[in-house]
């Protein structure tokens, strides 16, 4: 039986959602680095990938591993995107205090 | 790496590349932007992205009728590939005391004189609008339909592209360590990548440009304060306006992708470079939202962030070349407006750097004006 190593290419296409919040494909990611968008922040900015309710926890390091391959880099070479706050999603109401506590 | 431009330009936020932008669909070659970092990772990138006519001068009013009336063709114009997503909602401005009820009458009159299809509605007629406001917080609004918002990101995009096209150079990850005064004149700009030598330059930078007027040896008399927004989730489409109050201190937009952005300003916040994120701002912009706004109470926070605005006395702008320094000109103090107004910056900057006439007299935004005591005080910020 033949045994061969599998590689990343086997497993995604261009068809492939990146940033499930707001679907944005690996094409479109991909077409965005070869027009000269090569931060996952800039990325972000043009594309929204990473702005939604996850903030970026999936598709940050995919859209990094494209640009590091894109670059010919590692990854350790590949300045870090900014994380915010908060670090998960909050309602509103939460913030606004005690008053209604018994 | 030594270099020429005919003309460099600090800051490569939307108001940089107007003016690159200008000047090459002038015909000047040679324009250099110089950015640290990335196009639109400063201040036009963090903002609240609105753009409103109701202003309380006449000068601001005409800035943002001209630049809003580019906006509305600005896909055409620069031939940009994606979409500007500028949605003209108009903005609802609510007052809750009785002197802002007095300053919107005359700024309605102002307004109206300039052509600025604004008008006053009563607590009830704005309800109309925003139907999940609790109008019993206000005692009336103004409204004007030609108002509201665009896409920071793809606008500064638009400019930078088209500028590209026409032969302008953007460097990125590029600082500037100095400004080369000789005899009073420019005669270059250090980089960290570099000399450039050339007789002219544009201060564009913004939180940073009262420290790229110092280099020059140019005082400029604003500073930089650290402004916060936020971002909700995104839920269907219910408020189409944006939402204003200076007396109440909120901002509050749904943006047509769905998710609301809202942003409120800290009198006592520190005039510096800090662009960190604070709690206690989550807690003051929920508590003031939920009151004005109350069933926006359900929706999550997903994210927030801060930018600076850089404000002058008067919270205009500046428009000028320098009086000390020779091709040393100003674009900056916009007192968080910048992003509104870059279309008219684009353009009188560029007339400004030519010599031409301006297309409004925004020689009364000339930097001296501070120094002869004829300014002219905007109330109307957030």
């Amino acid at each position: 039986m033949e045994v061969r190593s599998l590689r990343l290419d086997d497993y995604y296409s261009d068809n492939t959602i990146i940033c499930r919040c707001e679907e944005i494909t690996l094409g479109e990611i991909r077409e965005l680095i070869r027009k000269g968008y090569r931060s996952v922040d800039e990325i972000k900015r043009i594309s929204r990938a990473g702005m939604g309710p996850c903030q970026g926890r999936t598709c940050r390091q995919l859209i990094m591993q494209e640009i590091a391959r894109f670059e010919g880099k590692s990854l350790s070479e590949l300045k870090m995107p900014t994380f915010r706050p908060p670090t998960k999603p909050i309602k509103m109401e939460i913030l606004l205090g005690g008053e209604k506590d018994e | 790496m030594n270099k020429r431009a005919n003309v460099v330009i600090i800051g490569g936020g939307i108001s940089g590349c107007a003016i690159a932008y200008n000047l090459a669909k002038k015909g000047v070659k040679d324009v250099i932007v110089i950015e640290k970092d990335y196009i639109c990772s400063g201040s036009t990138g963090r903002c609240g992205a609105g753009v409103r006519m109701q202003w309380g001068t006449e000068m601001n009013c005409r800035l943002a009728k001209y630049s809003i009336e580019f906006f509305e063709r600005a896909n055409e114009e620069l031939e940009y590939e994606y979409d500007i997503e500028f949605k003209q909602g108009g903005y609802l401005i609510v007052a809750s005391t009785e002197k802002e009820e007095t300053q919107f009458k005359k700024n309605l009159e102002l307004q109206h004189s300039l052509g600025i299809p604004s008008k006053y509605l009563t607590p009830k007629e704005a309800k109309e609008i925003v139907k999940h406001m609790d109008e019993s917080k206000i005692r009336c609004a103004t409204f004007c339909p030609k108002d509201g918002h665009l896409n920071p990101f793809h606008a500064t995009q638009a400019y930078a592209n088209a500028a590209k096209r026409l032969g302008v150079e953007i460097m990125t990850y590029t600082t500037v360590t100095g400004i080369k005064v000789e005899n009073g004149a420019v005669v270059g700009v250090e980089t960290s990548k570099g000399f450039i030598s050339t007789p002219m330059v544009v201060n564009a930078a913004g939180g940073y440009s009262k420290a790229i007027g110092d280099m020059a040896g140019v005082d400029i008399p604003l500073y930089p304060e650290r402004h916060q927004i936020l971002v909700t989730e995104p839920v269907a489409q219910m408020q189409g306006p944006m939402f204003m109050s200076f007396s109440l201190n909120i901002y509050c937009q749904q943006t047509p992708h769905g998710s609301f952005i809202m942003g409120r300003g800290d009198a006592n916040e520190p005039k510096d470079f800090n662009i960190n994120s604070s709690w206690s701002f989550l807690e003051e912009m929920a508590k003031t939202c939920c009151e004005l706004l109350p069933p926006l109470r359900k929706l999550n926070i997903v994210r927030q962030w801060a930018g600076l605005y850089e404000i002058t006395p008067d919270r205009q702008p500046i428009y000028c070349e320098s009086s000390e320094v020779k091709g040393f000109f100003i674009a900056c103090g916009f007192s968080g407006h910048g992003f509104m107004f870059a279309p008219v910056t684009g353009v009188v900057m560029s007339e400004i750097i030519l010599g031409e006439p301006t297309s409004l007299p925004v020689e009364k935004l000339h930097k001296d004006r501070f120094l002869r005591g004829e300014e002219v005080y905007e109330p109307s910020v957030v």
